[in-house]
């Protein structure tokens, strides 16, 4: 059927005339059911969004290790993008690389890599990143633990020593075999374990710490860089307020307690905050959708399990760092806990909804 | 008060300033018996008889049914099933108009409703074919006869117009302020109630002045101008806004003391009463920008949507949609012969560009439908069940307090389908209900059965 007049503009019903516009049939016409309008973000957007959040803290990364740095985040990113490209394809389905969700797994998985890791490290950290943490699932939304901590503890426990030789940062020019020394929360547990006081671990101060010119995984390192890109994310509406905040909350409440109580052997809540990937776990590891609970109120409790693990891992745990094991445990965590903070329908009573649920 | 959730859609309300323009008389009308949510009527008419405006087509079968009328004077070409906006072809009077416009000479004398009894007023409405204009097409009688245990205490007109585009009741509220406003109190005085609230969202300051303005002594009204938002006009959400009552899930707005009528409802029952004139036209928002000459058009029911889109101009070429109703819950048309029905408050015509696709990505969990959805529930989880056709868990999650308001799909970065999801899953897990309570009866009739035996 073509689209024609039925009437003249003098109100005198009449014949059918010319056409006033195109003629539209219905195969012209999309059909489908409401709403017919979008916000207009997409996945890709928020994974842009991602990776420019990213960016201030990789270019920190990328100043204090030099060429070793660029090394590791090529490698990662490269060897993620072919992963997804090969998982993809093994399953014959469409390739997903455009969603730009493997780059910020690679981007990711670089940035908790000591700049000095071999390039075997970092692919084989690729493909257990992408092939284990996520094509096994189904992709991209459907993975329980945040892909790049998989590949990190996987690493982390296949390979402790490559994963815990840290260089030393020297600024841009910093050689490919630089020198290599500990992380300061490495230091602190090692002198306190040893029996000495925190003090006599000669970690850097929290200047250093601030900026970055620290040892540890090279994306880690600048606590404001991170936290510059963590707030943009915040601000551009990609991530909620809640898990960052309750994750460095529970952190600074546990580690300033015990501060509080034994100043010798406990570092100060600052230093906890700051070194470390507190800062990138925080905002950049704990916030992935994916594997964080859907309500506000689940992101509360997420993000305050994570910086109580943290803590407890730090403080008491066999390992100086605890961001990724507490991130992982709670990914775990997360169906529980949408389950506990499904929210009240509108209009339903309290007493009714536990009545509910109890049925 | 606030509610939770909502979006923020771009408003596109371009048509706010154009006047209320009558649409010239077709040379042919199509009356679909159903355009009211209840039983449909039964046709009074056959192919060949001729009618006369304001006739009756057909006659309410029950208490929640409604008849139709002629909307000109001519012959009955047809009477069968034709296309209808909800999709699929329904009965449906199709008149060949004479060009007289003759009136029937059958209608109701016109009565002063501050003297008649709310009994008799219910009858004239009723018998007036009024339903509900804001969208949802409830017989407004049945609205206005709550039962005697639910005390209704508090009459709520809707002038909140908080879909995207549509700006028929903003100019029904300008133009015909007095008459909204007398429509308000009649439909106080149906149900007895002396307290009424008027809530129009905040981008429409000049609708709420103008029915101030209008508004009656004898009329108690009070006025409130509401968080532009969108579901602002749903009514739990607008009973929620205006007196913080929260209507329980399945229940019904009178079950917190509440009625709520739309504007173009209210001059509907003045016009039925005070001149005795069926309902047989609306102001409907023809826009979109894909339409040439964007209108606020006084169109009669039945009036074909291909002359309604040549009326304005027509539609461009890079046409995409179009649809009956706003772009969050408004139905796309597929049948561009489909009349403009008592329900249909707008028609839109997106562009191809414009057009949302909902390909339906994975769900990556981001919570934004969580945070957007009026109704508390968890559209994210929902997605994922109903994808798996897993309806009786559906049914766990209050898939039917889901008041399919879109506004879940409309933040959903992924473009998952969800509304599709959950209108499908309501059916369903209506369905099994159905079921289980058959099954039951005839468990019990069973039983009987055997004790007897």
């Amino acid at each position: 059927m073509t689209l024609e007049p039925g009437s003249g503009p003098d109100g005198v019903p009449r014949e059918p005339a010319t056409p006033v516009a195109e003629p539209i049939t219905p195969q012209d016409l999309i059909v489908s059911a409401s709403p017919h309008v979008h916000a207009g973000q997409d996945v890709p957007w928020i994974m842009r969004q991602v990776l420019l959040a990213l960016l201030p803290g990789l270019l920190a990364g990328l100043w204090f290790f030099g060429l070793g740095a660029l090394r590791v985040l090529v490698l990662a990113v490269a060897g993620c993008l072919a992963c997804e490209w090969a998982c993809a394809r093994l399953v014959k389905r469409p390739a997903t690389l455009r969603d730009y969700s493997a780059v910020v797994t690679g981007v990711l998985l670089a940035m908790n890599l000591p700049s000095g890791s071999p390039w075997w490290l970092v692919l084989v950290g690729s493909a257990v990143a992408i092939g284990l943490g996520k094509a096994v699932y189904g992709g991209l939304g459907y993975n329980p633990f945040n892909p790049a901590l998989v590949a990190r503890v996987f690493l982390l426990i296949s390979f402790p020593v490559q994963m815990t030789t840290w260089v030393v940062p020297q600024g841009p020019g910093t050689a490919l075999d630089a020198a290599t020394g500990a992380t300061p929360l490495g230091a602190i547990k090692e002198a306190v374990g040893l029996g000495r006081t925190v003090a006599d671990a000669g970690a850097p101060g929290l200047r250093d710490l601030l900026v970055g010119n620290v040892g540890g995984s090279f994306g880690e390192v600048s606590a404001l860089a991170l936290l510059l890109g963590g707030l943009w994310l915040l601000w551009r509406g990609v991530i909620r307020w809640q898990v960052p905040v309750a994750f460095m909350a529970a952190t600074a409440l546990v580690t300033g307690v015990a501060y509080l109580v034994d100043p010798a052997h406990y570092a100060s809540p600052l230093v906890h905050l700051l070194g470390g990937g507190l800062m990138l776990g925080a905002w950049f590891m704990a916030t992935d959708m994916v594997t964080s609970p859907v309500t506000r109120r689940g992101l509360l409790i997420f993000g305050a399990g994570c910086g109580l693990l943290t803590a407890v891992i730090r403080l008491w745990g066999g390992y100086p760092e605890g961001v990724s094991f507490a991130i992982l445990l709670m990914n775990a965590a997360t169906p529980l806990i949408d389950r506990w903070t499904r929210p009240r329908v509108f209009g339903e009573a309290r007493k009714l909804y536990r009545e509910a649920d109890a049925a | 008060m606030k509610f939770s959730g909502g979006v923020h859609p771009a408003y596109h309300k371009d048509t706010a300033g154009l006047q209320i323009e009558a649409m010239p008389l077709l040379h042919r009308y199509v009356v679909p018996i159903a355009q009211h949510l209840g039983a449909p009527g039964k046709v009074l008419v056959a192919k060949g008889d001729r009618v006369a405006r304001w006739q009756p087509l057909s006659e309410p079968v029950g208490f929640v049914s409604v008849p139709v009328h002629a909307p000109t004077s001519g012959t009955v070409k047809q009477v069968a099933a034709l296309p209808h906006p909800l999709g699929r072809p329904m009965l449906a009077v199709e008149i060949e108009s004479d060009g007289e416009d003759r009136p029937w000479e059958g209608l109701a004398p016109p009565a002063d409703w501050r003297r008649l009894e709310s009994a008799e007023l219910r009858r004239a409405i009723q018998a007036a074919g009024v339903v509900g204009m804001g969208g949802a097409t409830f017989p407004t009688h049945v609205k206005l006869s709550p039962p005697a245990e639910k005390k209704v205490d508090l009459l709520i007109l809707n002038g909140a117009e908080c879909e995207p585009y549509l700006t028929a009741d903003h100019r029904v509220m300008l133009e015909q302020a007095a008459e909204v406003m007398e429509g308000l109190g009649l439909m106080m005085r149906v149900l007895g109630v002396t307290r009424a609230c008027v809530g129009i969202e905040s981008n429409k300051p000049d609708a709420l002045e103008a029915l101030r303005r209008a508004c009656p002594p004898d009329v108690a009204a009070e006025f409130t101008l509401l968080e532009t938002k969108y579901p602002q006009g749903s009514e739990k959400h607008l009973i929620y806004a205006l007196c913080g009552r929260r209507v329980p899930p399945g229940g019904l707005p009178m079950d917190v003391g509440c009625v709520v009528q739309n504007v173009g409802t209210a001059v509907a029952c003045l016009e039925a009463v005070r001149d005795g004139l069926p309902m047989t036209e609306r102001v409907a928002t023809v826009t979109g920008a894909a339409i040439n000459v964007p209108h606020n058009l006084r169109v009669r029911v039945g009036a074909p949507l291909l002359d309604v889109l040549a009326h304005c101009g027509g539609v461009t070429p890079d046409v995409g949609k179009v649809i009956f109703g706003g772009p969050m819950m408004g139905i796309g048309q597929f049948d561009m012969d489909v009349p403009l029905i008592k329900g249909t408050s707008g028609v839109l015509c997106l562009r191809d560009d414009e057009a949302a696709r909902f390909e339906g990505g994975p769900c990556i969990r981001c919570g934004a439908c969580v945070d957007a959805c009026p109704m508390g529930l968890v559209p994210s989880a929902m997605g994922l069940i109903a994808e798996r056709f897993r309806f009786e868990e559906l049914g766990d999650w209050h898939v039917l307090d889901c008041i399919e308001c879109g506004s879940c799909a409309y933040v959903c970065p992924s473009r998952r389908p969800l509304v599709q999801h959950f209108k499908r899953g309501k059916a369903e897990w209506r369905e099994i209900l159905d079921g289980r309570r058959a099954k039951a009866e005839r468990e019990a009739e069973r039983q009987s059965a055997a004790a007897k035996a």
